[in-house]
């Protein structure tokens, strides 16, 4: 998959809101990319752009592309789009409780997928549902397909969205926040069970994630945003090992470690993330709060340059970063 | 346990939660949230307290408040027991313990402004009056680093770092000796994150401040903590200083648990050995016989499902709760 320039504007009573700005990245076949970011940074609005679920109004595509399996998805029909949404890609959400239906048994929300895509009837689709869930590792499946969400644990939960997610084999999941709201050992068998799905089936994911030990332990290439826009992308270990611009290199030093020794201070980046609908849009976004920032910073906007092989940064002052990690 | 700088001492604390069913409303069975737990902390010191959800952390860092009328066992705060404590002077008493909660958008009342939030406790606690009230507020929010003019907004006008400056400024109010921080930084974003971790050091070292700390996330327990509590099932496991318990893991979950975070640095973490745990934690209404993490444990043998292990001493400070140590 590739997406090529991807904007997606709200308008909203502040005036127009630019969620994402200009984005651009692509997808092999297995390979999974990570979307880094805080918050209202734009990684949710991305993904969903990509699955055209951005609720309108307030929100519009305003442009780009996104070109999956040969053809533009932003240029289909809604009734093609169906085709592809829950069958070709699927989507992992953050919190299984309210993505789940609390008044379906977890077999209809299973079989309903599978019926719609597959044209299964019901009993095979049960069947399958099964299957999933034993794939998924769930014990006792065909006990508990009669259940109701709130009978599950939260990891548990997750289990079943990622069977719905992986009912139809699709070619891509993007996974919002899996693990927000599951405990540390839970987060590791779930992700675990994403990583071996992958290899089994082949799919590509896109994992959107705050969480920078996941990244670094899961994705192959990582996209880091700022403000709807991306400031940084590259190979895992090129990001992680030599951060060109001074948000990634903050994020990466503001979090602790546990294989080092303890550090007094932690680096902290100051300020705030910006109010996207008061952002200059011919500026750096990341300026106010760059320890680096010089004059050109506020005049001109910095876009993706090419620093070493695959790695981009959109930053002018990148080549003085490391100045910034002898500082501490 | 008898150093005489205990600022409080936890004894045998157990706390059930009846599970009432039917219609004569009748207890069927305990929620053991709580069981059995004996901890203390130094005066001026941090202690980390850590486990999965549900293993009873805030309800311990509750009771230890006396939010909860406890089941069993004593809290002992500057050598008085809290729980033969009534009116005036339990009240007095409460002006030196405080808390910190976890999600700043539900714990902050959306009708009160910045101001009226953090100086509530002193007008509680009579504490302040007129121009010396306004004065204090201002005083405290410039602590926790928000701007004095900001006392008349309301919480919907702030971030959630910001929010949970409020709440930190609103913690500090009586000039506490004891803070229990629940969760303070999970629901931020990892830059507020820091900087929120980076306020609360700073004002432990200025006020002289104890903190117990109860999080989820290991490395921001660790690198707040002075010692850290190990809890699973409502039970201590492991506890012992924060560079040993890092350095030298001996609980079988411990270790588990530490394995389990990765490491923001890929080369660093392709290396780690990862014990994964399966399954979820157990019920607390009926936990596992013997030792409560022997279903999921990787170290588990013969007698371990029989006899529940005690907190057993290993050399300094350390110590630990399981019988293959």
């Amino acid at each position: 998959m590739d997406v090529k320039n991807l904007r997606t504007y709200f308008y909203v009573k502040e005036g127009e809101l630019r969620a994402v700005d200009g984005l651009t990245y692509s997808i092999k076949q297995r390979e999974c990319v990570a979307l880094v970011g805080e918050s209202a940074c734009g990684k949710s609005v991305s993904a969903l752009s990509i699955l055209r679920l951005i609720p309108y109004p307030p929100g519009i595509i305003v442009g780009g592309e996104i070109i999956f399996e040969g053809r533009d998805i932003l240029k289909i029909s809604e009734e093609e789009m169906r085709q592809i949404r829950g069958g070709r890609i699927a989507m992992v959400f953050q919190e299984p409780m309210t993505s789940l239906n609390p008044v379906l048994t977890i077999n209809r929300q299973i079989s309903e997928t599978l019926q719609l895509h597959l044209s299964m009837d019901k009993e095979t689709a049960a069947l399958e549902a099964v299957n999933l869930l034993k794939l998924v590792g769930m014990p006792d499946p065909e006990r508990r397909i009669n259940d109701y969400p709130h009978q599950f644990s939260g990891g548990m939960q997750q289990r079943i969205m990622i069977a719905m997610a992986l009912s139809c084999k699709p070619s891509l999941i993007i996974a919002d926040e899996p693990t927000t709201s599951v405990d540390v050992t839970v987060q590791a068998q779930l992700l675990d069970l994403i990583n071996n799905l992958r290899d089994q089936f082949n799919t590509s994911i896109i994992i959107i994630t705050h969480n920078l030990g996941i990244v670094a332990r899961y994705a192959d290439s990582v996209n880091v945003m700022y403000a709807g826009r991306l400031v940084e992308k590259g190979p895992t270990n090129a990001i992680y090992e030599n951060p060109r611009h001074p948000y990634t290199l903050g994020l990466i030093a503001s979090v602790p470690r546990l294989d080092l020794p303890r550090k007094k201070n932690l680096s902290v980046i100051k300020g705030l993330p910006p109010n996207l609908a008061r952002l200059v849009p011919t500026v750096c976004a990341f300026s106010p709060r760059c320890k680096l920032a010089v004059d050109r910073c506020n005049k001109e906007r910095p876009e993706l340059e090419m620093v070493e092989k695959d790695h981009y940064v959109a930053c002018f002052r990148s080549s003085e970063v490391n100045q910034l990690v002898e500082d501490g | 346990m008898s150093d005489i700088d205990v600022l409080v001492d936890v004894k045998n604390v157990r706390m059930f939660f009846p599970v009432i069913a039917g219609v004569m409303r009748r207890k069927i069975a305990d929620v053991r949230a709580v069981d059995d737990v004996s901890l203390f902390i130094r005066k001026g010191e941090t202690l980390g307290l850590v486990g999965e959800s549900g293993c009873g952390k805030t309800t311990l860092g509750r009771c230890i408040l006396k939010l909860y009328k406890i089941t069993s066992g004593e809290v002992i705060f500057e050598g008085v027991d809290l729980a033969k404590l009534r009116g005036e002077p339990l009240r007095k008493m409460r002006r030196h313990m405080q808390l910190i909660f976890q999600d700043p958008y539900a714990s902050l009342d959306p009708r009160m402004t910045a101001g009226d939030i953090i100086g509530e406790p002193l007008l509680a606690h009579n504490l302040a009056k007129g121009q010396q009230y306004h004065d204090r507020v201002a005083e405290l929010l410039s602590i926790v680093e928000l701007e004095p003019r900001m006392a008349l907004r309301y919480p919907h006008e702030f971030s959630g770092g910001q929010r949970q400056r409020i709440g930190i400024a609103r913690a500090l109010a009586c000039r506490p000796k004891f803070i229990v921080c629940d969760e303070p930084v999970s629901a931020l974003d990892v830059s507020i994150q820091a900087q929120i971790i980076k306020l609360l050091t700073d004002l432990k070292e200025e006020l002289s401040l104890t903190y117990l700390f109860i999080a989820h996330d290991l490395s921001v327990v660790r690198h707040i903590s002075d010692r850290v509590a190990v809890m699973y099932l409502g039970k201590i496991v492991e506890i012992t200083n924060s560079d040993e318990l890092y350095a030298n893991p001996v609980h079988p979950y411990t270790q588990a648990l530490l394995s389990a975070v990765p490491i923001p640095a890929p080369s660093v973490d392709r290396l780690r050995k990862r014990i994964v745990l399966t399954g979820d934690v157990p019920s607390p209404i009926n936990p596992p016989s013997g030792c409560y993490f022997h279903p999921r444990c990787h170290k588990c043998a013969d007698g371990c499902n029989e006899k529940d292990p005690e907190l057993k001493n290993i050399g300094g400070e350390h110590w630990v709760a399981c019988h293959r140590v």
